[in-house]
């Protein structure tokens, strides 16, 4: 078996996994807190216990630098001022603060936000109920890359528009948007930029300055932190005004109240502190073991296509159609391997990924994909072993299957009038 | 979600898998679903002179669930007669191979599967109505 072979990336100890577990290889759904993370949280649940927002005595005080150190931490990484950061419970509050908090402070002269199709729910979510709050909200459209058109965002402006929302790196697809570019028209124009840097975060280089991006939204558990936290930056000069959702203590400048969870807040400094010195020589690691896996997978099967673009993607994400099998019966066959699917079988409504369907992937072939993600404690051997899995399994299915039997006979499966249920 | 050991049995281990030659008068194929709703089965029975179903076959496109159900009805399907093939009901797929909640459509269209085949061989033996559907 392909479980517990080699060692991460950087010789990084991984996490003590059962060893009857399956290999995992999602990623992009959540990471394993990095053993040194844990290291760094542990005292703070314990002897170093107390409330960082105690102004008196030792305990606050130690409690407040460990914080502050976090923040310091999560700063560097986006080339951020640490008072620019706001702790928060994850990206999806940060997605939250950032849109409604943006919104609602400038409603009055602007009330017109600009987001994309391929968003996280959380963005979509919160943007069809400020759409019920009288918001107009515009969905750019992606290309067959996954990427917008930035001339769809310059025609997409308006003199109401308040705030731009673009995801730095999609959680199916993992494509990359031009942040930089994106930056650049929206500081010409004084609108504020915004994006869910969920995905992106300890993946890619990002520079707060150099892409012009006024808010960020960062997610402890998707960069080997731990769950439960994030951090929403907000930008100070030209400053950024948002209406707080929470209100309380006041902490967070006001923009967040509660008191900060220490431990979590060290486990996401350590995060983004291991991120910055690793990134460049993981991402490097992460291409390799991508290529072997596109390679291996696209010259064993015919009918094999990957999902968005391969160039402006992050190096841990793949997303394949295996034509002609399903991707949720594909997954039960590769039960070794702990992936995700675009299908929806399990799903009320049986509609597929609404992100595969914005990039134009047949409803058909959104059904057959499957999503695999690399991270930090992926080998070599572990994506020998997924390959072979993947290729057998989708073998066995398609010789189980009436379409591909079809597709072979030489039938267009587009010609036939097939029923609903 | 936990998958009884009957289902993974007949989704690792699939019974019956492959083709009857459809052009054949004791041939019913069925042929139900679509692509683009996830699950596509076609379900092939050969029909004896006395009426009496002697081989069923199917191929399946869909999750486990959809597999399992399928196999499990060329076995239910054999040694039946066409009418009584026709009365098997979905709940007792469902219920068999113990399906949650979510994956009961996949019983229902193996029922209709069943249904399809047989229709099919009446239409053959010019006792039924002309489908003008490859599925219903």
């Amino acid at each position: 078996m392909g479980k517990d072979t080699g060692e991460g990336g950087n010789g990084a100890a991984k996490p003590r996994w059962n060893k009857n577990s399956p290999l995992y290889l999602d990623y992009q759904a959540t990471t394993p807190t990095d053993p040194r993370v844990v290291e760094a949280m542990a005292p703070y649940w314990t002897e170093k216990f107390g409330n960082p927002h105690s102004r008196n005595h030792h305990f606050g005080w130690e409690a407040e630098e460990a914080v502050e150190k976090a923040r310091a931490q999560v700063a560097s990484l986006i080339g951020a001022n640490a008072k620019e950061i706001i702790f928060t419970s994850g990206a999806t509050e940060s997605n939250n603060l950032a849109l409604k908090g943006i919104g609602l402070f400038y409603k009055e002269k602007k009330n017109h936000i600009i987001t994309c199709l391929t968003e996280h729910k959380c963005v979509l979510d919160t943007c069809r109920h400020m759409e019920q709050d009288g918001f107009d909200v515009t969905y750019l459209p992606v290309r067959k890359s996954g990427l917008i058109d930035l001339r769809d965002l310059q025609a997409a402006f308006t003199e109401s528009t308040s705030l731009v929302s673009i995801m730095g790196v999609n959680n199916e697809i993992g494509v990359i948007q031009p942040l930089k570019e994106i930056g650049a028209l929206c500081r010409q124009r004084k609108i504020f930029f915004h994006t869910d840097c969920a995905q992106a975060i300890g993946k890619i280089p990002l520079d707060v300055e150099d892409m012009n991006i006024d808010l960020m939204s960062i997610s402890g558990h998707k960069t080997y932190g731990p769950m439960g936290i994030g951090a929403l930056y907000v930008r100070r000069r030209p400053r950024v005004r948002l209406v707080a959702m929470i209100n309380g203590g006041g902490q967070e400048r006001g923009m967040r109240s509660g008191t900060l969870p220490s431990p979590l807040c060290v486990g996401l400094g350590a995060a983004c502190a291991i991120a910055e010195k690793e990134m460049g020589a993981e991402a490097e690691r992460l291409r390799l073991l991508r290529d072997r896996f596109y390679e291996a997978i696209t010259s064993r099967l015919t009918e094999v296509y990957l999902n968005g673009d391969l160039e402006h993607r992050i190096p841990g994400n793949l997303n394949f159609s295996f034509a002609f099998v399903e991707g949720e019966g594909l997954m039960m066959g590769v039960k070794e391997l702990a992936v995700s699917s675009g299908s929806a079988c399990t799903s009320a409504s049986l509609e597929p990924s609404y992100v595969l369907k914005a990039i134009g992937v047949d409803v058909e072939l959104a059904h057959t994909s499957l999503r695999i993600g690399f991270g930090r404690f992926t080998s070599k051997q572990d994506v020998d072993f997924a390959v072979d899995r993947i290729v057998g399994e989708v073998e066995r299915l398609r010789e189980i299957s009436p379409l591909w039997e079809m597709a072979r006979e030489g039938i267009d499966l587009k010609s036939i009038e097939w029923a609903d249920h | 979600m936990a998958y009884s050991k009957k289902l993974l049995d007949h989704y690792e281990n699939p019974r019956n898998i492959g083709s009857l030659d459809k052009n054949d008068d004791g041939v019913g194929t069925g042929l139900v679903g679509a692509p683009a709703c996830g699950d596509v089965m076609k379900l092939q029975i050969k029909v004896g002179e006395d009426g009496i179903i002697e081989d069923a076959k199917f191929k399946t496109f869909g999750c486990g669930s959809a597999i399992a159900s399928s196999s499990l009805v060329t076995e239910w399907v054999k040694g039946k007669s066409i009418d009584d093939a026709a009365g098997i009901k979905n709940s007792e797929i469902a219920q068999h191979l113990a399906l949650p909640p979510v994956k009961i459509h996949c019983s229902v269209l193996a029922e209709d599967a069943i249904k399809a085949a047989v229709s099919d061989y009446k239409v053959k033996q010019g006792v039924g109505e002309k489908k003008i559907k490859a599925a219903e």
